[in-house]
């Protein structure tokens, strides 16, 4: 079987859904996190198998951006975590309610 | 000579780099000289005052340089000076509440001015990465402005929602953005634009604009995709928080505009529904929830996502005097909203919090001056007469009108009335005088704050009394837009 640039768009749709579903149901702060960054890798798959596809390099250049930011959101996010934790000794996010939702 | 950016191209983003070199001085001065916290706010001050300077210089140009990059042209300067002249007052009312609250000044000035400059590549990216990385550097330095009050933690659990929900809503527009690529083949938004013309709208397409369209709903708070703002606006600090709700929010919407009128007009008629809907639910439901509000600052932040809906009313009539419309409204809401968010944190003392509305008890007596100033910032977000925000709403109003939404107008006309309960509310706590309140000692206002008030009482007033000046750079800065008058199909 040959595998063409559909196969990776249904994928990316699969991943990136499996991502949302586990931002929307999980209720621990880095499970939920590590949900979010499921989201961008699917963004990857798709922007790098449009890229073969197309014949052009701009998905790639792209590519190499998402990931510079997530990883640059993460230590970010890490540290706000760690802000939280060390106050409130939880990363639940059902405890987060000082401010109601 | 090999392709590649050459000496022109660094030419043009001149601003940005001295943006980001005196960023760079603020943080290694914070390193060596620690504890002089005057001395960074005017190198701070000076920065912005130079990168304003240079945008100016800028002004009346109309290029895309750096590849296809970047545009220098009359929108990106305007978003560009709204968003100077908002950190500007940031800053200055930051420098008092740094103090009450014993912050290191260093780094928080740091953070502010590079949100603005992700916000200036915001307002002059034509290319989606350029964009999105703009976005990205003015979202991540907010993620930690929010959460700068380490051991409150309101300020933490305020930090991990913006985080979560932005990090959530960046994966949201990507996939929007990585759809449109495999599209149209290229992230160039003039060469989208080209590609797409012509076709009509596919399901894959319409999937790209809810998503992208989604995405930047979260950025600039509609409704939604709202449920982060309160929050985040409540637990941060408050001068962050002013930052949030006018620069972000404007940086935001030079983006929308940027990507769906120069890059999307072939869709017009979809993106238009959308922002349709958007607009009318964000200044319903943003009004009606401010109405029971106890907390200032989340008052404010419904106000603002409701404000969020009118600015939205723009972009639905897509046309020139539409977009005009929305860059003068933002031009007053940068006035009017930043001077209440300075009279909120004006009233943070060592032993008040004083963002709740019950604060503001006897404010008449206790600082007059306060006091009289937030009255004129309460009458302009509401929209009463000799106000800037009754001249933005009228210019709004009738823009949406001329482009044939007439009952969006009179929709956000009801709305403007309701929202003038809580707005008077305001008024009325100030000028109840209760002697047994708690804080009933005089409210000292320093020389920095003090200034950041006057200015935005001043341009309050000025621009009420006096809008052609601003009218007019809305306009010229309004022309230099492609893809106008996209969204016809709805007329």
């Amino acid at each position: 079987m040959e595998i063409t640039s559909a196969h990776y768009t249904v994928l990316s749709a699969a991943l990136f859904s499996i991502g949302v579903i586990g931002v929307l149901v999980r209720r621990n702060v880095i499970i939920i996190f590590m949900a979010i960054e499921l989201m961008l890798n699917a963004v990857n798959i798709n922007l790098v198998a449009h890229a073969r596809y197309l014949e052009n390099l701009i998905g790639q250049v792209f590519v190499v951006f998402v990931i510079a930011v997530a990883a640059a959101e993460a230590a970010v996010g890490l540290g706000i975590l760690l802000a939280f934790f060390r106050n409130k000794e939880t990363v639940n996010i059902d405890e987060m309610n000082i401010m109601r939702w | 000579m090999p392709p590649g950016f050459s000496a022109s191209d660094f030419y043009y983003i001149l601003p940005e780099l001295v943006l980001t070199g005196g960023a760079l001085v603020v943080l290694l001065l914070s390193v060596v000289t620690p504890r002089r916290d005057g001395l960074l706010l005017g190198v701070s001050l000076a920065t912005v005052a130079a990168t304003l300077l240079g945008v100016a210089s800028f002004a009346g140009l109309d290029e895309t340089v750096s590849r296809g990059l970047l545009a220098i042209d009359g929108f990106a300067a305007f978003f560009k000076v709204v968003v100077l002249v908002s950190a500007a007052l940031t800053l200055l009312m930051s420098a008092p509440y740094l103090r009450v609250e014993g912050l290191r000044a260093g780094e928080y000035y740091f953070l502010i001015l590079c949100a603005t400059l992700g916000m200036m590549f915001m307002a002059s990216g034509v290319d989606l990465i350029t964009l999105f990385i703009g976005l990205e550097t003015m979202a991540v330095s907010f993620y930690v402005l929010a959460g700068y009050l380490k051991p409150n933690p309101r300020s933490n659990e305020a930090a991990v929602k913006y985080f979560l929900l932005g990090a959530f809503s960046l994966g949201v527009l990507l996939y929007g953005m990585s759809i449109l690529y495999g599209v149209t083949g290229t992230t160039n938004l003039a060469a989208t634009a080209a590609a797409l013309s012509g076709q009509g709208p596919s399901l894959v397409l319409v999937l790209a604009v809810v998503l992208v369209g989604a995405g930047m709903g979260f950025k600039i708070a509609a409704v939604p995709f709202h449920m982060w703002a309160p929050d985040v606006y409540e637990g941060a600090p408050t001068p962050v928080t002013a930052f949030l709700s006018v620069g972000s929010k404007a940086a935001s919407f030079a983006m929308l505009i940027r990507i769906f009128l120069e890059g999307l007009p072939s869709l017009g008629g979809e993106w238009t529904f959308l922002f349709y809907l958007l607009a009318i639910i964000t200044m319903t439901v943003g009004n009606i929830a401010a109405l029971t509000q106890s907390n200032l600052k989340r008052l404010l932040a419904y106000s603002s996502i409701a404000h969020a809906g009118y600015l939205l009313m723009g972009v639905v009539a897509g046309t020139e005097r539409g977009v005009a419309a929305m860059l003068v409204y933002l031009g007053v809401y940068l006035f009017m909203q930043l001077g209440a968010f300075a009279v909120v944190a004006a009233m943070r003392r060592s032993d008040v919090v004083g963002d709740e509305l019950k604060d503001l008890t006897g404010l008449s007596r206790r600082s007059p001056m306060a006091a009289f100033a937030m009255l004129f910032f309460m009458l302009s977000l509401g929209g009463i007469p000799p106000t800037a925000g009754f001249m933005g709403k009228i210019w709004l109003f009738g823009a949406a009108i001329d482009a044939g939404f007439v009952w969006l107008a009179v929709i956000a006309v009801a709305n403007s009335a309701v929202s003038l309960y809580y707005y008077l509310r305001v008024v009325v706590f100030m000028w109840i005088n209760d002697e047994t309140a708690p804080a009933a000692s005089p409210l000292v206002i320093g020389p920095a704050m003090t200034v950041a008030l006057v200015v935005a009482l001043f341009g309050t007033v000025l621009f009420g009394l006096y809008p052609q000046f601003l009218f007019e750079h809305a306009e010229a800065a309004a022309r230099t837009l492609e893809g106008i008058g996209a969204g016809v199909a709805l007329r």
